[in-house]
């Protein structure tokens, strides 16, 4: 169950999407840019973002990545996942793709999302959009923009929520013995 | 959904567990289209087809399925094997089981070999046909296809069995399906070429002209299998064919209510269907080949081999 007490509510939540926004805009004045969210939190991160940034790059792309059948653990679980499928309509060659995901630990996810995007063509340059970034990393994989870096115990877990798939705008940890953040 | 080692026959699936296959065959279609149409989902694994009977179509399709899950494939070839020698099925199994196989396809004109193979392996086990008794992967990929043309409610839709039913577990796995997802079933063969025991809500004719009022949405073709008729069924093939073969003239009411044709192959052109209708613009043949593809990669994706059950 998740704490009733939410760490960010919806108004901290969009406080940092709008951040977010603005670095990309920053570090991509001439645009040619994608963005692919990661399913299922990191498609609302990628609509939001893509709904900000759209005005300034009118050539914007958006996409989602469903990562089901690039882990590396399928053997291990002890459900299939049903799947959701992909969805790039647009040519990736050259093209600065963000990916967007609504935490970035392990980086294997990311992992996952990066292979799956070589499938489909060769961007220019692909950078991570983390709306969490928390530590953990097992594979080396670094967020070029981040909405809010949480530094929490490894056995603690983060539940960003977003109106889209959960009904309400809200992060919540699992259990309130972290530090919070400033 | 909870994996499953084996996939035997359609008998044994729950509705949730079809639903689940089919519709996670979608996004697996969907890669297709893609530049790369592979993914890694099951690199490492070893698939290996035993096909004890000729087969291309289902063959192929489960070798490319395999691949696209970027699986190692590898064709045990039966007629170049130690099976003409005289090898025994379990004593072949027990030769693979060494050989840390993942998946065994297999294919065998006994009835309930996948079923005997699956007990003495830890192997995840795939009919790919078994005598007269199941085809279950065939049965998905109809099922699959009916619902791209129709939607995924059929419980409205009619399909009608043309040919020989006796001697089909295409017709035997497929009906069943069809059924459970709500169609309604006809049967139109001559009387010696239907099951005794066919299910009794299905319909059975004998004519044409009987199907046509019966108001079928498909009409699903079946091959005669000669080589599995030790005894003559029909006076001879011209005959079959001038009666029950879907001809030219009996094309033109198909074409006029708008009914799609669908045929699991390979077809006997002259025999079932004349070549017109291979190029009837609603013969889902060509599409049944595409989406068993899919469908095989959902199957595969879906079972785990094992411990022994």
């Amino acid at each position: 169950m998740p704490d009733p007490a939410p760490l960010f509510d919806h108004q901290a939540i969009t406080q940092r999407i709008e951040r977010l926004a603005n670095l990309i805009r920053e570090n991509h004045p001439d645009g040619n840019l994608a963005l692919v969210g990661i399913h299922s939190r990191g498609v609302p991160l990628a609509e939001r973002l893509y709904a900000l940034l759209k005005p300034h790059f009118p050539d914007l792309e958006l996409g989602r990545v469903d990562i089901s059948l690039y882990r590396d653990d399928l053997g291990n679980l002890a459900t299939i996942p049903k799947l959701i499928g992909s969805d790039i309509p647009f040519d990736l060659d050259d093209k600065n793709v963000i990916l967007c995901d609504e935490v970035t630990y392990t980086g294997r996810t990311t992992r996952a999302a990066i292979e799956e995007l070589l499938d489909y063509g060769r961007p220019a340059k692909v950078e991570i959009a983390a709306f969490i970034d928390r530590d953990g990393r097992e594979f080396p994989i670094h967020a070029a923009y981040i909405g809010e870096h949480l530094d929490i115990l490894p056995h603690q877990r983060v539940q960003v929520r977003f109106t889209e798939v959960d009904g309400e705008d809200a992060v919540y940890i699992q259990d309130h013995d972290i530090r919070r953040p400033s | 959904m909870t994996p499953r080692k084996d996939l035997l026959d359609i008998q044994s699936l729950t509705d949730e567990e079809i639903e689940f296959v089919l519709s996670n065959a979608v996004p697996f279609k969907n890669l297709f289209k893609r530049s790369v149409k592979k993914v890694p989902t099951l690199r490492g694994r070893t698939v290996l087809t035993l096909f004890y009977e000729p087969s291309t179509r289902t063959l192929s399709s489960f070798e490319v399925a395999a691949s696209r899950l970027s699986a190692d494939v590898i064709n045990f070839s039966v007629s170049t094997s130690s099976v003409v020698k005289g090898e025994s099925v379990l004593d072949t199994i027990s030769t693979l089981e060494a050989m840390r196989t993942d998946y065994v396809v297999v294919r065998h004109s006994t009835s309930g070999i996948p079923n005997l193979i699956a007990k003495n392996t830890t192997a995840s086990v795939i009919n790919a046909g078994d005598g007269f008794h199941a085809h279950p992967t065939q049965a998905l990929l109809d099922a699959f296809t009916l619902r791209e043309v129709f939607g995924d409610n059929l419980s409205n839709k009619r399909i009608a069995f043309v040919g020989d039913i006796q001697h089909s577990r295409v017709a035997r796995s497929t009906n069943l399906l069809c059924r459970r997802l709500g169609m309604k079933t006809a049967m139109l063969a001559p009387s010696s070429l239907i099951p005794r025991n066919h299910p009794p809500e299905v319909d059975i004719f004998n004519d044409w002209t009987s199907l046509h009022a019966w108001n079928p949405d498909v009409i699903y073709l079946l091959r005669v299998q000669s080589e599995r008729q030790n005894v003559p069924f029909f006076p001879s093939l011209g005959e079959y064919h001038k009666i029950y073969g879907l001809t030219d003239e009996r094309l033109k009411p198909i074409r006029d209510r708008g009914l799609y044709v669908m045929h699991p192959g390979p077809v006997n052109r002259g025999v079932e269907l004349t070549d017109n209708v291979m190029s009837y613009e609603r013969s889902l043949i060509n599409q049944q080949v595409e989406n068993g593809i899919a469908v095989r990669m959902s199957v595969l994706h879906w079972l785990r081999p094992g411990s022994l059950e």
